[in-house]
């Protein structure tokens, strides 16, 4: 297993618009890696400049340790999915997914059993003479995925493929992606918004934003460690307090929020009286209703929310600020509108440095590059 | 009851549907069906020793019409047509391209430039190349001045001219059919291409060529069928050898005094047009980018 991806330092400026800055990523073989975010933060660019539908205004792009930042696309062993599925509409299935193989100049005996095995592997039997306009949206995803994955590219990349799809096809698509993915080995890079998506398929997520990697790493690491503020509100729902760090003991911070005191995990680049930011997922939050050591918070009970195997909780604080906490059901409750303490289990919560540390760090890299 | 209700009928549906379509159509039909069928009326009509329209049917003008002399007028005509066509898809294309491609805001300007000689009369047009082309015109006056020539070169009264002449005035009909097709292609599907392994000319040959080719279609039938029938631009740079179909018309109702005979050959265009018009249909055209 090696690299077969590398961008190193790479931005791209479109007019007065940074929209990738010093990006530097590298993707392993064979895995499934999603670059993840809201439009606009430059995930879609940066496909396409893998691609090499985009040049990079600086840097340096390696497929299978090989320079192509100036290679056109069809020099280049990678093939893209498209969003918009741009299957050639006068052109047959058949002739669709043929296509790399016939500008490859492959002889037509072969190009014919490959198409065959290719759309029996996409469960497209049958569908050799149609055209594009006469298949659904799922039957044409898979043509575009077949007719790129024909061509045995060690690169794939999938600009939000399932975009367009109704929400039962996507799940039964992004199954068969994944599967496919394990069966024919292949690099995945996979652009999306979709958090649960890049959850459910990745073995890595590059959390994208405003043109900057906030976090790569695995979807268990990106949930439960998130390394930004961003990252935390992004994926999944989280519980944010900021404040200032007043005291540090054998790793375990006390930080003094508007509300109060609180206790957290302090890994060892956190320093005293630094702003930073605590994010604790609802389902590892927790309320008593006697106060708790550590734990300064007090709160009234708003609302309580079935959802089938949890309740959710909402509690707001003095300052107005609502807590979204967890619960299974089938526990008792204080009632509506009673005191009660919010705290969680101190490895429970994770510290993040506040957002201005990251951005003066952003812009030290931007200096650089 | 029954009469009761078709006179709700004619209320309801009937009268409006006669107030408002009644006289559009009442003016198509006296200013275009009238006119044909009375061009059709006098191609069966004969003429007597005074040059007076006779109405005594006869198949005499269709007869004379099959005269090798006539054949070979047809057969130039055609041949004109065809060459503007191809001249002008030559031309026209890859100019439609650059101009449905740029994204710069030249774009608009390149269009101008093809929607404003359009707007302006092609006779005028026309004769503004006579005195640029002339014998002491001003192309002959540079050459001469440059020294490159010692006598003016005769460039006009040629069949080339008349095909430049055509091509010249005939050209935007090309450009705007191939313009809107260009510009409705995908750029995805272009980037699809490549990602696949289509160097540039390949993606012109599968992708670009039979995606647009409706707009090809569309333009060459806009540019030969005119072409047939432009008279003024062989009368005025053309010579002997440049007359297409619309000349002979123009001669029997102008100088000839023969309008059944006239009558004959318009209708014999108007077979020629319909024919080619049925082809592109035959072909998958679409009759709405011809604008019928």
């Amino acid at each position: 297993m090696g690299k077969i991806v590398e961008i190193e330092g790479v931005n791209k400026i479109y007019g007065s618009n940074h929209v990738v800055r010093n990006l530097n990523l590298s993707v392993e073989e064979g895995e499934f890696l999603t670059l993840l975010g809201s439009s606009g933060c430059g995930k879609t660019t940066t496909l396409r400049m893998i691609a090499g539908f985009e040049e990079p205004t600086s840097g340096s792009i390696m497929v299978e340790g090989e320079r192509v930042e100036d290679k056109e696309p069809f020099e280049r062993n990678v093939n893209t999915v498209f969003q918009s599925y741009a299957l050639f509409p006068h052109k047959t299935i058949y002739d669709n997914i043929a296509y790399g193989l016939k500008m490859k100049k492959v002889p037509k005996d072969e190009i014919k059993s490959r198409v065959l095995e290719m759309m029996d592997m996409v469960q497209l039997n049958g569908f050799e003479k149609r055209y594009p306009s006469q298949l659904s949206g799922g039957q044409k995803q898979r043509v575009a995925i077949a007719r790129a994955l024909i061509n045995r590219p060690r690169v794939l990349l999938l600009d939000e493929p399932l975009g367009a799809l109704d929400l039962k096809l996507r799940k039964q698509m992004q199954l068969e992606l994944k599967r496919l993915q394990k069966k024919l080995n292949i690099t995945f890079i996979y652009v999306t918004h979709d958090q649960e998506e890049a959850l459910t398929m990745s073995d890595r997520i590059a959390v994208m934003h405003d043109g900057i990697i906030d976090q790569l790493a695995s979807p268990a690491e990106i949930y439960e460690h998130p390394a930004t503020k961003f990252v935390a509100t992004f994926i999944g729902e989280t519980n944010i307090y900021d404040g200032c760090i007043t005291s540090i003991t054998d790793g375990v911070a006390t930080m003094t929020l508007e509300n109060g005191a609180v206790t957290v995990n302090a890994p060892e680049d956190f320093s005293l009286l630094e702003y930073a930011t605590i994010s604790v997922r609802p389902e590892k939050m927790k309320f008593s209703t006697s106060p708790v050591e550590g734990f300064e918070l007090v709160a009234q009970v708003k609302d309580y929310i079935y959802v089938g195997s949890v309740l959710k909780c909402v509690v707001s604080l003095p300052n107005g600020n609502e807590l979204k906490i967890e619960r299974l059901a089938g526990q008792e409750l204080p009632p509506v509108g009673s005191k009660c303490y919010p705290y969680w289990n101190v490895d429970d919560a994770v510290l993040i440095h506040n957002e201005s540390h990251y951005i003066f760090e952003a812009l030290n890299n931007i200096k650089l590059a | 009851m029954a009469g009761k209700r078709s006179k709700h009928e004619f209320r309801a549906n009937t009268l409006p549907a006669l107030l408002t379509v009644g006289p559009v159509t009442l003016v198509m039909v006296l200013l275009i069906a009238v006119p044909l069928i009375y061009v059709a009326v006098m191609s069966f009509c004969s003429i007597d020793e005074f040059y007076n329209v006779t109405f005594d049917f006869t198949l005499e003008n269709y007869v004379r019409l099959a005269n090798t002399d006539y054949l070979k007028i047809y057969a130039q005509s055609l041949i004109i047509a065809f060459l503007t066509t191809i001249i002008c898809i030559l031309i026209g294309y890859p100019f439609s391209y650059i101009i449905a491609r740029t994204k710069s805001r030249k774009k608009r300007i390149l269009y101008m430039l093809v929607i404003i000689p359009f707007w302006t009369n092609s006779l005028i047009r026309i004769y503004g190349w006579r005195t640029f082309l002339g014998s002491s015109g001003l192309l002959n006056a540079l050459l001469i001045k440059l020294k490159i020539v010692s006598e003016p070169i005769e460039f006009l009264y040629k069949q080339g001219t008349t095909i430049l002449g055509m091509v010249y005035c005939l050209i935007p009909f090309m450009i705007l059919p191939l313009y809107t097709a260009i510009e409705k292609l995908d750029g995805s599907l272009l980037e699809a291409s490549s990602d696949l392994g289509a160097k540039p000319v390949n993606t012109f040959i599968e992708v670009i060529l039979p995606l647009t080719s409706g707009g090809i279609f569309s333009g060459s039938l806009m540019v030969f069928i005119p072409c047939l029938g432009y008279f003024f631009v062989s009368d005025i740079l053309g010579g002997g050898n440049s007359d297409v179909i619309g000349n002979l018309i123009e001669r029997q109702f102008q100088s000839g005094n023969n309008w059944p005979l006239g009558a004959a050959l318009s209708i014999i265009l108007i077979i020629v047009t319909l024919i080619l018009v049925k082809i592109y249909q035959k072909l998958g055209g679409d009759m709405d980018s011809l604008g019928v």
